[in-house]
């Protein structure tokens, strides 16, 4: 790490773009963002704790926190099925397909709120059937995982698409004429290659979904203790002019968040450093 | 042959289980929307879209789009030169802070700006004071859009200039090339489909945000209601069939945004070969 | 190729930077009174149809009298929501909210109202007053006759969330001074009963425009605790015939409050037109579209005329029962009150 600051290179403009990079990146992002940790640094480390710690936050955090995973869980086994089928089977309309990966990324978070809790409330084209077989879909925990999943699914596609393709059919090839199966190659070579891609887009899925709430306010139905995500608990905490709850909840949220990120990081450095010693 | 492929029938499963999981996910939401949107007749679909509010909500989601996105792009650019072309002590947690934004909740993304702008916050007596209005304005509408897209051209560009390496920029300078000059006929034509790229994506998320702008836009009609608010506040009036047309008008942009997606990533592998 | 794609790139900078200034300029010149006035009401969920016709009638009307034009602009939503947004400088130049407490909040929390605003215009600053009634379906399926029935196993209730919506918090206090009444003051069975009420709430959407739409759009629940107004707007415009209201045995004097919000208005130049506004509320022309919009009125030829739409019940006010907003506020829907103390139980 010692060293001078900036390795010499024949390129200009260095300090000044990077001088704009921070300038802006301070006056957009990082000056806001630290007014959150200024205005809890107000409430003291006791009440902090204390707000976090309530029951109905806590609550929010789990249903934020579980449901956003489970949602990632789905997408990383569907994400993953529909990232192979798309990159080594040949079907009508896969172009189409490719290309609606993204929708849910270009599609406003409102607009996907309305439609999904039209489809599974109980009238809906989808919650009919659902209702007859006595699951209830939009306004419970499992209709959160649905808006979770929609908003989800391109972050695992698109990171996963890329190293597929790149796959080198060598790899596959030899692993076949040393008497693997199809599965054993699948398991044993190209699943332990694709990890690091599907943890990272799983990683990105998760925290987009943990913090989204265009899509599923709509569809929630905002029952405290039961369907009353974090984003939205803050939302009602501003609603009765609590700032400093708000802001403390926000803090809870954003520190759970880098901590999964971080691990998540650390996961993807441990595999591919392993994968290089192999 | 067979040593890459799966038997057919698994294939044909395969395929069955993703387009089932895609139409039921992807495809189902999307036509919801227009059905409910022409549910009365293309003759109601086009009046509710001519309606004052509708059009003021229009022009103000447009005008966040045409300040944000510039502003980002121009960020973009010039971080990406900062952070693919030099070497420096940092530059990974530089980059973190880059894209910051992206795990920010959209309501966080709100709550900052009203805890720094807002008539109780920081800077809230002062700009007062001088009679700056900025939250419930058109100013905090623009402000967490331009926060919340942050990062999109910036992570498109900076991959893209990396694969590049500097050769052609140092070849351009020895060769007796300014700087700025190299940036322009070198660097930026080099990237230009990146850029692209980045426009539309940015583009996309600055026009649909919801939650950050909801926190900071006070839901003045015909005034701070950008569409995807509007939306909302049609379908809290039961008014369905006007909230799904404008949400319509919404669906159909990110249509043609996924379209323009294809269309520059087609010219890109075709440029890579 | 290359040039033209660059210089398209440059236009739109240039034509995305040329935005800003008259965005900026535009603000500006808002502040800067005119002939063309433009007010700012904001207001709560159940009021968009209200304001809508009394907007164009007060306009004019002030057309007439004055020979200026003048744009009311309106902002709905939860009324906790709306009070908290003029609190954080959202410049309503009027704010007619859904209880006296949220612009006692204002007033509190900053000094663009004068404490004592509700002393300001006749019957507690509320101009038109509501109440709090079931709306069930067609033929009342379940038989709700009463609060009793609501707190009955197997029924489902819908109501907004009483910490953010103003409407609920009227329906949580008329429950329970149902209930203090018929437990005679036991505070515990008070509490049991108001709790079994909330359990069979399915849906607590944050405003009461929220619960309206889950209970008619997508058919959720078995009765839904509404405003009166909110209930008829429900039966003559959403549902002919599909749904039936339902007068309890006993409800809540709902007074939704008006105030002039002295700061903005002083500094948009608006106070003539702001006070003009709500004073017209006060008419009888005003009256009569608050009648119309099903909001009782005050003035007493008013309510002679449209008498036979409104059912005679039993009120209970807040002042009586609850000792007021503030001890309401306090006991019940603080953290730590009442209502955290039914959800909290598990």
């Amino acid at each position: 790490m010692s060293g001078p600051f900036v390795r010499k290179s024949i390129l200009p403009g260095f300090s000044l773009s990077l001088g704009f990079t921070i300038f802006y990146l301070s006056l957009i992002v990082l000056i806001p963002l630290s007014m959150l940790f200024l205005k809890t640094a107000s409430l003291g480390f006791k009440e902090f704790l204390e707000v976090i710690m309530e029951p109905r936050t806590l609550a929010a955090y789990r249903l934020s926190f579980g449901t956003a995973f489970v949602s990632a869980g789905i997408n990383a086994v569907f994400g993953f099925i529909v990232a192979w089928v798309l990159v080594r089977y040949s079907f009508p309309g896969k172009r189409i397909v490719d290309a609606l990966v993204d929708f849910p990324l270009a599609l406003p978070t409102a607009v996907a709120g309305i439609a999904l809790t039209e489809l599974y409330t109980p009238t809906g084209w989808v919650g009919q059937f659902l209702q007859s077989w006595g699951i209830k879909g939009a306004f419970s925990p499992f209709g959160i995982t649905i808006a979770l999943t929609f908003i989800g699914l391109p972050f695992v596609v698109r990171t996963i698409q890329p190293v597929l393709e790149d796959l080198d059919p060598q790899i596959e090839e030899a692993a076949a004429s040393l008497g693997a199966n199809r599965w054993q190659t699948l398991t044993g070579v190209i699943f332990p290659i694709i990890f690091p891609a599907l943890l990272a887009g799983v990683t990105l899925a998760l925290a987009r979904a943990i913090g989204e709430y265009g899509s599923v306010i709509f569809i929630a139905g905002n029952m405290p203790m039961k369907t009353e995500i974090a984003p939205l608990l803050i939302m009602t905490k501003l609603e009765q002019y609590d700032y400093t709850g708000a802001t403390a909840i926000a803090v809870g949220m954003l520190l759970i968040s880098f901590l999964l990120l971080a691990t998540a990081n650390f996961f993807q450095w441990l595999t591919s450093k392993n994968l290089g010693k192999t | 042959m067979g040593a890459r492929t799966e038997p057919k029938i698994i294939q044909y499963l395969l395929i069955f289980l993703a387009l089932a999981f895609f139409s039921l996910f992807i495809v189902l939401p999307l036509v919801c929307v227009f059905h409910n949107a022409l549910a009365k007749g293309w003759s109601i679909y086009l009046t509710t879209l001519q309606d004052k509010d509708a059009i003021s909500a229009m022009k103000l989601t447009m005008i966040t789009a045409l300040v944000a996105v510039p502003l980002n792009l121009v960020f973009g650019v010039v971080a990406s030169w900062a952070i693919a072309k030099f070497d420096f002590r940092g530059k990974n947690f530089l980059l973190t802070l880059i894209d910051l934004p992206l795990s920010v909740s959209p309501v966080i993304a709100g709550l900052i700006f009203i805890l720094l702008f807002g008539a109780q916050g920081l800077l809230g007596p002062w700009l007062m004071a001088h009679n700056i209005k900025i939250v419930f304005a058109m100013p905090a509408v623009i402000l967490v859009t331009i926060f919340v897209t942050f990062p999109i051209v910036a992570r498109e560009l900076i991959p893209i200039m990396k694969s590049q390496g500097n050769e052609e920029e140092e070849a351009a300078i020895t060769l007796g090339a300014s700087g700025w000059k190299t940036f322009w006929l070198v660097s930026v034509p080099n990237i230009r489909w990146g850029i692209l790229y980045g426009i539309i994506l940015c583009n996309a998320r600055a026009m649909g945000e919801f939650g950050a702008v909801s926190v900071v836009s006070g839901h003045i009609r015909g005034l701070t209601n950008t569409l995807p608010l509007h939306v909302e506040i049609l379908y809290n009036e039961y008014q369905s069939v006007a909230a799904f047309a404008a949400a319509s008008i919404l669906a159909l942009l990110a249509i043609f945004t996924l379209i323009a997606k294809s269309i520059v990533e087609t010219v890109i592998v075709r440029k890579s070969i | 190729m290359k040039k033209s794609w660059l210089m398209g790139c440059i236009t739109i900078l240039i034509f995305g930077l040329a935005f800003i200034l008259p965005a900026s300029a535009q603000n500006a010149t808002q502040n800067i009174p005119q002939t063309k006035i433009t007010l700012l009401n904001v207001s709560y969920d159940p009021t968009r149809e209200l304001y809508q016709a009394f907007n164009k009638a007060f306009a004019d009307n002030w057309l007439t009298k004055t020979g200026n034009t003048v744009e009311i602009n309106q902002s709905h939503g939860g009324s906790g929501k709306q009070a908290r947004a003029v609190i954080d400088g959202l410049e309503a130049d009027v704010v007619t909210l859904a209880l006296a407490y949220d612009i006692d909040s204002i007033a509190n929390l900053t000094d663009l109202i004068p404490k004592d605003w509700q002393k300001r215009l006749l019957h507690n600053s509320a101009p038109y007053t509501s109440t709090i009634v079931f709306l069930v379906r067609k033929g009342n399926p379940k038989n709700i006759k009463d609060w009793d029935d609501l707190a009955k196993h197997g029924v489902s209730v819908i109501t907004p969330n009483p910490k953010t919506s103003g409407g609920a918090r009227w329906n949580y206090l008329a429950a329970w001074g149902y209930a203090l009444k018929k437990f005679g003051n036991e505070e515990n069975k008070v509490k049991e009963f108001v709790s079994e009420i909330y359990k069979n709430v399915p849906v607590l959407d944050s405003g009461a425009r929220g619960s309206t739409t889950t209970f008619v759009e997508r058919k959720i629940g078995d009765v839904l605790i509404a405003w009166e107004n909110e209930a008829y707007l429900v039966v003559n415009q959403l549902g002919k015939g599909e749904y039936e209201i339902v007068m309890p045995s006993m409800s809540i004097l709902a007074e939704p409050s008006v105030a002039l919000v002295d700061k903005n208005v002083d500094r948009h130049g608006t106070r003539e037109v702001a006070k003009a506004y709500l004073e017209y509320l006060y008419s009888e022309a005003g009256q009569e579209i608050a009648a119309k919009n099903y909001y009782r009125p005050r003035l007493e030829s008013v309510m002679a005329k449209y008498a036979s739409k409104f059912q005679k019940v039993e009120l209970i006010t807040i002042d009586e029962v609850f000792g007021g907003w503030a001890n309401a506020q306090k006991t019940h829907f603080a953290d730590k009150g009442t209502f955290d103390q039914i959800y909290q139980v598990k």
